[in-house]
């Protein structure tokens, strides 16, 4: 269905006001499949409001969302997520009190066609179905590295482990797009490198495009194929972060300057 | 068909010696149970508090009252569409209501809740209005009451360990991220509210049935408290739990029957402890299994065995001390 031509996701003069301020300003973007897309600006910036924006968390007040060519704009979060837009939160929103298995099958339910006679009864149908989701859960928690912790409460994972579980969630959608919101905040530099590399991984084995808000450089340097950088709801640079990273306007942005 | 199963009661009860006040026990915790079982859906599972589910049981009690005594519908068919026309207003009521955040549902159930039962006290010649209504054929057996439980039990268990359920756990531990990985969180919570609402008009259904006489002062506010409380002493999030806490709500006050005037300090007691030392209730989010519990059992002997080797060995020291003090 996704033409090469049509970008997996693309944002058309997108404004949201909040009272008199324009937490996003005439906002476009488009994303080809396959691409790492980065969003970078300082805090305050906009960027978790495009995030909430594209997932319907907000309806944008003018412009137009386009996932695939299709028109998401102001559809709940709950069809967004349905329409393939997985996303994780900066911070980590788990189900904190269920098994790490749990976790990733409820995002998978969506697969699960059986109706509530049919889980009542336990057909057929019911038991080849929760068989198929487990067993997705566990493949991707395994791509992930946590296939050795399925039974464990998701609370009691360390850190790093949670943002992974967090992504496996998201992929266990389906999803055309991803969107990561600061997946390495609060990560050393150690912990940023090898998030580098898994993102890199997931990317290659379910060529799956990639929307991420993030602060880290090394971070954005070493994923991203290009980058949006914002201030106060403005685009003020687009291009490969080595572009981005020489503009005097971003540099102006992020070390402040005399105007 | 009444008859019939009343004179199979009577029979086993009779074998097993089992006289009309432990019937009437059992009834009341079957009861109980099953308008808890409801209960523990709608707040273990997903979070919802609602202080109306003593309306939704009135108008279950009501409903089939209703429709044995002035239509002489079958009692099986009168049960059902009590419950299932509770189902329905809660179904109405959520449709409006579940929007709401926080709080404000709450208060609108307790509201409906009070609604219900005013409405019951002035439509009286429908319902009898305060005076109550009576002459409702006394189908709740002890047998049917027991069937009824395990019935609806199995079908809360199927439906927590389902797709459903999972979905409802997961708007409970957090609304924002259910709906990212596409939960219809309104939806669910009115599936879940609906359901509760099931199982409370079948509990009501069988009360009317117990009683033969009903009146709305018995479905109040303290009746949807208690409810609450016992899925909260019980566990949020544990059906088995749900099933401990009604039996013991149930029984504590029959055996302490003395003391029933104090019931609702006990109550507010054992609530308050229950949150200081056991938050998340008896079972908290674990279901009750067999392994585990004789794993319990077992550790349980082997502290008491080591406590007490401890205190032998303590005592022996001890008095081979004071021997040695007596030299």
């Amino acid at each position: 269905m996704s033409n090469s031509t049509v970008p997996v996701l693309e944002m058309q003069n997108v404004e949201k006001h909040f009272g008199g301020v324009h937490a996003i300003d005439n906002f476009s973007l488009k994303i080809e499949k396959g691409q790492i897309h980065g969003l970078i600006g300082p805090n305050g910036a906009g960027k978790t409001t495009i995030f909430n924006n594209i997932t319907g968390i907000y309806a944008p007040d003018s412009g137009k969302i386009l996932l695939n060519g299709r028109d998401i704009t102001g559809n709940k979060p709950y069809k967004v997520a349905q329409l393939g837009i997985g996303r994780t939160f900066q911070n980590i929103r788990l189900f904190s009190n269920l098994s790490v298995l749990d976790n990733v099958m409820i995002a998978s339910n969506l697969d699960a066609s059986y109706n509530l006679p049919q889980a009542v009864f336990k057909t057929k149908k019911y038991r080849e179905h929760e068989k198929f989701l487990a067993e997705k859960a566990v493949e991707l928690l395994d791509v992930v590295g946590l296939a050795d912790k399925v039974n464990e409460k998701a609370s009691s994972l360390p850190y790093g482990h949670q943002r992974k579980l967090e992504i496996a969630r998201a992929m266990a959608l389906n999803p055309e797009l991803l969107l990561l919101d600061e997946p390495a905040a609060g990560m050393n530099e150690e912990e940023s490198l090898d998030l580098v590399n898994f993102v890199h991984e997931i990317r290659e084995r379910f060529n799956i495009t990639i929307l991420m808000i993030e602060h880290h450089m090394d971070v954005v340097t070493g994923l991203c194929d290009f980058c949006t950088v914002l201030n106060f709801g403005k685009t003020i640079a687009t291009g490969t972060p080595a572009e981005v990273k020489s503009n005097p306007e971003v540099i102006k942005a992020y070390l402040g300057g005399t105007d | 068909m009444l008859e019939f199963l009343n004179n199979i009661n009577a029979q086993f009860c009779g074998f097993f010696g089992i006289n009309s006040y432990m019937q009437g026990v059992v009834v009341m915790v079957c009861i109980n149970i099953i308008a808890v079982l409801g209960m523990s859906i709608l707040t273990g599972f997903t979070r919802l508090f609602s202080f109306g589910n003593a309306g939704f049981m009135s108008i279950g009690a009501y409903t089939a009252a209703i429709l044995t005594v002035e239509f002489h519908v079958n009692f099986l068919i009168a049960i059902i569409l009590g419950a299932l026309f509770a189902g329905f207003i809660a179904y109405l009521l959520g449709s409006i209501t579940l929007r709401l955040k926080g709080d404000y549902f709450l208060i609108t159930c307790l509201g409906f809740g009070e609604c219900v039962r005013v409405l019951f006290n002035y439509t009286k010649d429908l319902t009898g209005g305060s005076a109550g209504y009576p002459g409702i054929p006394n189908y709740s057996n002890m047998l049917f009451c027991v069937v009824c439980v395990i019935l609806a039990f199995f079908l809360a268990w199927r439906l927590i360990h389902s797709k459903y359920g999972r979905n409802l756990t997961a708007i409970r531990e957090n609304e924002l991220a259910a709906e990212a990985v596409g939960v219809d969180a309104f939806r669910f919570k009115r599936m879940s509210f609906t359901v509760s609402a099931i199982y409370a008009g079948w509990a009501g259904a069988l009360y009317a049935g117990y009683l033969m006489y009903i009146v709305p002062a018995s479905f109040n506010l303290a009746k949807s408290c208690e409810l609450i409380t016992t899925t909260v002493i019980g566990g949020l999030g544990s059906l088995t739990g749900s099933v401990l806490g009604a039996i013991i709500v149930t029984i504590l006050p029959e055996i302490f029957r003395s003391l029933s005037n104090y019931r609702m300090l006990i109550y507010s007691l054992a609530v308050i402890l229950i949150i200081m030392f056991k938050p998340s209730g008896l079972y908290g989010y674990k279901e009750f299994s067999l392994k585990r519990f004789c794993r319990g059992i077992k550790k349980f002997f082997l502290t008491l065995g080591n406590f007490f080797k401890g205190a032998g060995k303590k005592k022996a020291t001890a008095d081979g001390e004071e021997g040695s003090s007596h030299e």
